[in-house]
């Protein structure tokens, strides 16, 4: 499918949006500016952005302990994000949250989890709500090739397929569940495979290609959207850091690391689209130095936001108690 | 007004309410039955029938028969009910939670407070508790200090058919996850029940029989056999009050603190492992806020520290019994 310049500019401008937040990630964690644990995107944008480019609002994803992406890619605030990632008032979360538990419901954007396989039963759910209100809408469970291996995921997909609801199975496989390598713990080496077993279609695509990924998106979309039940995708892709900021990857050889870095989907994309004549790279350096300016500005504002209210720490545990 | 057994209030109030609120789904293993089988569909209605008949008039859309599959089961809910359902997910045994735990502790009772409140999620896991089946070790416990310690999950525990159905039509109606507790003993216990529908507001415990002389703080299914154990003592002279919380979280530490205040002595009956239980932390909050009251030192009557054993006679003895309760009682009155 033949995407628009417009929609080409916004695959992009989400892409490097990703890229230059998690940089800044990375950058404001050394410093010190973010509590906690931070498990970055880096390298895999093409994937999270290809996935939700053509999913609105209205749709639903639940995503991984490595959801910044996942977020930029469904069009949550990237100043509320980094409010929330450093533990500030203001954010998406009231910094209840955390960089694990970023969630924007008004973005279909149904929480990072920082439980592996957390997800897929929660989205297998909001299909069910998709397919009983007659919506039309989907709902993408986002998984990594370690939560290939969690028996929810394994249980969210039969029940999918048993229930017959608009659910997406979308598993990143970027080769490493932590530090033990997918080649050593997906038993039969295909996440597909495993999907397709359960009676519903799955294909790989790709993931450093973002045109891959999103015709394959496409296919998985039209298959539900027409009622025939849950559909998954195997990405592949590379992961360019550790498990999380500041592992030392000693479990990765240097010239692993660099192949990793070869792969990368951002220039890929520049290429396609200039050599195609879709877009001029002035318009691609114009897009990237506008995201700079506002992921500056994010990181800034972040820094100097006040914590939370002390008052809101028993705040928002239930509706009424 | 009719009698109705515990079993027909909690029908009648997923009936009623059902009627009342398209949002509400009912899903779970053979919660109607009969799925892909040679026979009828709906026939079972849940595996000690409480939700019989409800496929007959809602259909597979909203009585859902799943795989056995609890963590889906009840991560389906969760997510249905983040996104605008009202999902009533059955485990049926609740010693079934360890394979769905995650799903409900991590992720159903924290979705508000993680995403600074901005997410509601009213759902109801029902569940079976209790011993006194013979069913042994892994289908009769009772689990609810587990649940009850959790922040984000309202657990309920009705002891009799009336507080069942105003207390389903409460967590129906209500925006927070909710654990209701239901005592397979007391299925075939019957009270008046008004027909039309009524609520009874979580965290307001009733006291059961009124008395000057002890308190007996019970849950669930321990409540009647308190009630029973005050009929025998009341023949010796000892009157006591009998108070069912109706709910553990929330807990009405009020009416605990008014009653002992008022009898100055306390004993708790809760089908539980000691350690960590109802008993245990009604106990602190009795000594801490209600110290001055006491004339004795609370005693507790619980289950051993043990798991549910399997043969009747020592099964009858793992469980809360007459001659426990009532030997913890006279103690407590005799201590000067």
């Amino acid at each position: 499918m033949q995407l628009s310049r417009d929609e080409l500019k916004r695959a992009y401008q989400r892409m490097f949006t990703i890229r230059a937040f998690e940089e800044r990630v990375e950058k404001e964690f050394a410093a010190g500016n973010i509590p906690g644990f931070a498990h970055v995107y880096l390298g895999q944008e093409a994937s999270g952005v290809g996935v939700c480019h053509d999913l609105t609002d209205e749709d639903l994803i639940g995503s991984t302990h490595r959801g910044h992406g996942h977020c930029i890619a469904k069009g949550c605030d990237v100043k509320g994000m980094m409010l929330e990632i450093m533990g500030k008032a203001g954010g998406l979360c009231g910094g209840k949250g955390g960089s694990m538990h970023i969630a924007d419901l008004s973005k279909g954007m149904l929480g990072a989890n920082a439980i592996v396989g957390g997800a897929p039963p929660i989205a297998v759910g909001a299909a069910l709500t998709q397919k009983y209100k007659k919506t039309g809408r989907v709902s993408v469970a986002f998984s990594g090739d370690g939560a290939s291996n969690q028996g929810t995921v394994f249980e969210a997909m039969n029940m999918a397929v048993v229930l017959k609801v608009p659910a997406i199975f979308v598993f990143e496989n970027n080769g490493y569940g932590e530090h033990t390598a997918a080649s050593y713990s997906v038993g039969g080496g295909s996440i597909a495979d495993r999907a397709r077993s359960f009676g519903m279609p799955a294909e790989v695509a790709d993931g450093v290609d973002f045109f891959a990924v999103h015709e394959a998106m496409g296919r998985a979309l039209e298959h539900c959207r027409a009622g025939n039940g849950p559909y998954a995708l195997e990405i592949r892709c590379y992961r360019f850091l550790g498990h999380f900021v500041g592992d030392p990857q000693a479990y990765r050889t240097a010239d692993e690391l660099k192949e990793a870095r070869a792969n990368d989907p951002l220039p890929l994309f520049r290429k396609k689209v200039t050599e195609a004549k879709l877009l001029e790279a002035s318009e691609l350096d114009a897009i990237e130095k506008a995201i700079l300016t506002e992921v500056e500005d994010a990181a800034q504002t972040a820094i100097a936001a006040p914590p939370p209210d002390l008052k809101s720490l028993e705040k928002d545990v239930y509706a009424r108690y | 007004m009719a009698k109705k057994s515990y079993r027909t209030a909690i029908n009648d109030a997923l009936r009623s309410e059902m009627r009342r609120n398209p949002d509400i789904i009912i899903l779970g293993e053979d919660v109607a039955g009969g799925q892909g089988a040679t026979g009828d569909v709906g026939v079972v209605g849940s595996v000690f029938g409480v939700l019989g008949g409800l496929y007959k008039e809602f259909g597979p859309t909203r009585v859902i028969d799943t795989p056995i599959s609890e963590s889906a089961i009840v991560g389906a809910a969760a997510g249905a009910a983040l996104t605008g359902l009202r999902p009533v997910a059955e485990i049926m045994f609740v010693d079934f939670v360890g394979v769905c735990f995650d799903q409900i502790y991590n992720q159903a009772a924290k979705f508000r407070y993680m995403f600074g409140g901005k997410a509601k999620t009213p759902m109801i896991i029902r569940a079976t508790i209790g011993a006194g089946f013979r069913a042994g070790a892994q289908h009769s416990q009772s689990m609810h200090p587990l649940f009850t310690m959790v922040p984000g999950l309202k657990v309920v525990m009705p002891s009799n058919a009336y507080d069942a159905k105003g207390l389903m039509i409460e967590a129906l109606r209500g925006d927070d996850p909710v654990i209701y507790l239901e005592a397979k003993t007391l299925y075939d216990t019957e009270v008046e029940v008004p027909d039309e529908a009524y609520r009874i507001p979580f965290g307001e415990g009733r006291v059961a029989r009124e008395g000057k002389d002890i308190t007996l703080v019970a849950f669930g299914p321990m409540v009647p056999r308190a009630l029973a154990v005050a009929e025998t003592l009341a023949k010796d002279g000892i009157n006591a009050e009998v108070v069912d919380p109706r709910t553990t979280s929330p807990l009405d530490e009020d009416t605990i603190l008014e009653s002992v205040e008022k009898t100055g002595r306390l004993v708790l009956v809760d089908e539980s492992p000691p350690r960590c239980s109802l008993a245990a932390d009604v106990a602190a909050i009795v000594a801490d806020r209600g110290f001055k009251s006491l004339k004795a030192p609370i005693k507790s009557v619980t289950c051993p520290h043990t798991p549910v054993p399997f043969a009747p006679v020592l099964e009858d003895e793992y469980m809360p019994n007459p001659r426990r309760i009532e030997a913890a009682v006279r103690a407590v009155m005799k201590f000067d």
